[in-house]
């Protein structure tokens, strides 16, 4: 089982079949992002016959649990073996059996090609997937397709890696971090800090912080005194000269706002 | 087992040679048995000003290579005989400085000494990375301006990832804050940076303020280390330095302005 940011492509790809739609003046629909599970299936044999026998046994234990289901197929394992492998009779297979492929997996480009063609999305190779068909390969010796039903949470957390440093950061120093930065010192002139999240300084900012480096331009940067070199939110940036001069010695955050970055004292 | 302590500063010219001298000194003088190794090979001056340049046969490179043995190589100081001075070669460079071979150094040193003093060449290179890296305790000499408390806060990014402490993930090395040829008259002109205003982009314990004095000068070209010119305002504060590093409570002295009466304004000494 596996969690996966999912239904924002799910629902650019129902508004893409609506072009037309009127203009509203209240907005009609709104991007999310939002994570649930979807049981994964993982090929381990190109043998369709053998594949469709033990689906079809596995389907006969919990049939309300599989009817209409979402299910996403990783193809790692079955790929690796280096046999070919054809998705289209294993789709028609899966949409005869009232299961709904939401996606692949690890396809190979004549698998990708295929998926594209019956519309399902192309997922890239997702380190906690192959961990789960890891997992399941231990599970179970004999080849044999798997839908995994168990719900691990493990692998979600860990989708988001905020960080705190109790240090000062000194000059010539660099921190990245995947998430939020919580920063419990001063960031001294000529260090450089980064953040796919918010930077948060308990301190004062004399070196460069950079938030949102991966472009997400709802970050922003919180500091106790803001001296910094240069303040950045998803590549819009602004060095000190263009700082006011007041503002340099008060908690300060800093945010975007139409392509702009506003420095507000708190 | 030996204390390590590494002096340096990134920033050349700040007082480093002078603090080891006068650090090494003052230890081996409350009777710790301290050796003083100078890690500026090619760039040799801890001899000149700890006076024994006149006797040096062997140095710390000889010892690495295995040319001569660590007693050979050692001069015992003529003042205090509880102090040794390693001193560097001045015919190499830093890259005869191997890790190995100062990690094989200061174990032999460790069984028989008290306290290393490690006096760090300036710059963020080979020489300098090679004194700070088996420290237990930096001293970190800046000057009240800007560059020179840049080129600290660099230095102690480094002391605090590319040490072996660090390496090994054990207890950080303890960075220790030396403000040297500070001048308080010029402070209050607003023509140095106080005390406070380094703290406040350092963040570090402060060890002691040396006062900008010509007694400095003197005892470098004579070969003696300024702790021992105890009359000096340097002197002094180098006294207290060595005594609160060794756990002693001696407030802090030479940070505001002398009060000078008419009387001191014309005799006053500096």
């Amino acid at each position: 089982m596996l969690l996966f940011n999912q239904l924002h492509q799910l629902n650019y790809y129902q508004m893409s079949t609506d072009t037309e739609a009127p203009i509203y003046t209240k907005p009609a629909l709104e991007f999310k992002s939002t994570s649930f599970s979807v049981p994964v299936l993982v090929i381990q044999t190109p043998e369709l016959k053998q594949i469709k026998h033990q689906l079809e046994e596995k389907i006969a234990q919990a049939p309300d649990f599989f009817k209409n289901s979402p299910v996403l197929i990783d193809l790692q394992y079955v790929n690796d073996t280096e046999l070919s492998f054809e998705l289209p009779p294993l789709i028609e297979f899966l949409h005869a059996k009232k299961l709904c492929a939401v996606g692949i997996s690890s396809g190979n480009d004549k698998q990708i090609i295929s998926a594209l063609d019956y519309h399902i999305p192309v997922h890239s190779i997702h380190s906690s997937l192959s961990e789960s068909s890891q997992e399941n390969k231990n599970l179970s010796k004999p080849v044999a397709p798997e839908v995994t039903a168990e719900k691990t949470t493990k692998n979600a957390i860990n989708t988001v890696e905020n960080m705190l440093v109790s240090q000062p950061v000194r000059s010539g120093q660099r921190i990245y971090a995947k998430g939020d930065l919580t920063i419990l010192s001063h960031v001294s002139a000529g260090a450089e800090v980064m953040a796919e999240g918010n930077i948060h300084i308990y301190g004062a900012l004399r070196g460069r912080a950079l938030a949102g480096v991966q472009g997400n331009s709802k970050s922003r940067i919180f500091c106790s005194a803001l001296q910094a070199e240069l303040i950045s939110i998803a590549g819009h940036y602004k060095t000190s000269e263009d700082f006011d001069k007041l503002e340099q010695h008060q908690p300060t955050q800093v945010f975007l706002q139409d392509q702009a970055l506003i420095i507000n004292t708190l | 087992m030996a204390r390590i302590i590494v002096v340096t500063s990134g920033k050349g010219g700040v007082g480093k040679t002078t603090t080891s001298a006068a650090i090494a000194m003052g230890l081996a003088k409350k009777g710790h048995k301290t050796a003083v190794i100078d890690f500026d090979v090619g760039l040799r001056n801890l001899d000149l000003i700890m006076g024994c340049e006149r006797r040096v046969v062997y140095d710390f490179v000889n010892v690495i290579n295995g040319e001569a043995t660590l007693r050979q190589a050692l001069i015992k100081d003529k003042r205090c005989n509880q102090l040794f001075i390693l001193p560097a070669s001045q015919t190499r460079d830093k890259d005869a400085l191997t890790q190995e071979g100062v990690g094989k150094v200061l174990d032999e040193l460790s069984k028989e000494f008290k306290y290393i003093v490690c006096d760090s060449p300036a710059g963020i290179e080979r020489g300098a990375n090679l004194a700070m890296y088996f420290a237990d305790d930096a001293f970190v000499v800046t000057n009240p301006e800007v560059s020179s408390v840049r080129d600290s806060d660099r230095m102690l990014g480094i002391l605090a990832s590319k040490s072996r402490r660090a390496e090994a993930g054990e207890e950080a090395i303890n960075e220790y804050l030396l403000l040297s040829r500070y001048s308080p008259e010029r402070v209050k002109l607003g023509e140095m940076l106080s005390v406070e205003d380094v703290q406040d982009i350092l963040s570090l314990h402060l060890l002691g303020v040396i006062p900008e004095s010509k007694s400095v000068l003197n005892a470098s070209n004579s070969g003696t280390p300024v702790i021992l010119d105890e009359e000096s305002n340097a002197g002094q504060a180098y006294a207290d330095v060595v005594a609160r590093y060794l756990g002693e409570d001696v407030p802090h002295r030479f940070i505001d302005e002398e009060k000078k009466g008419l009387f001191g304004k014309i005799f006053g000494r500096k």
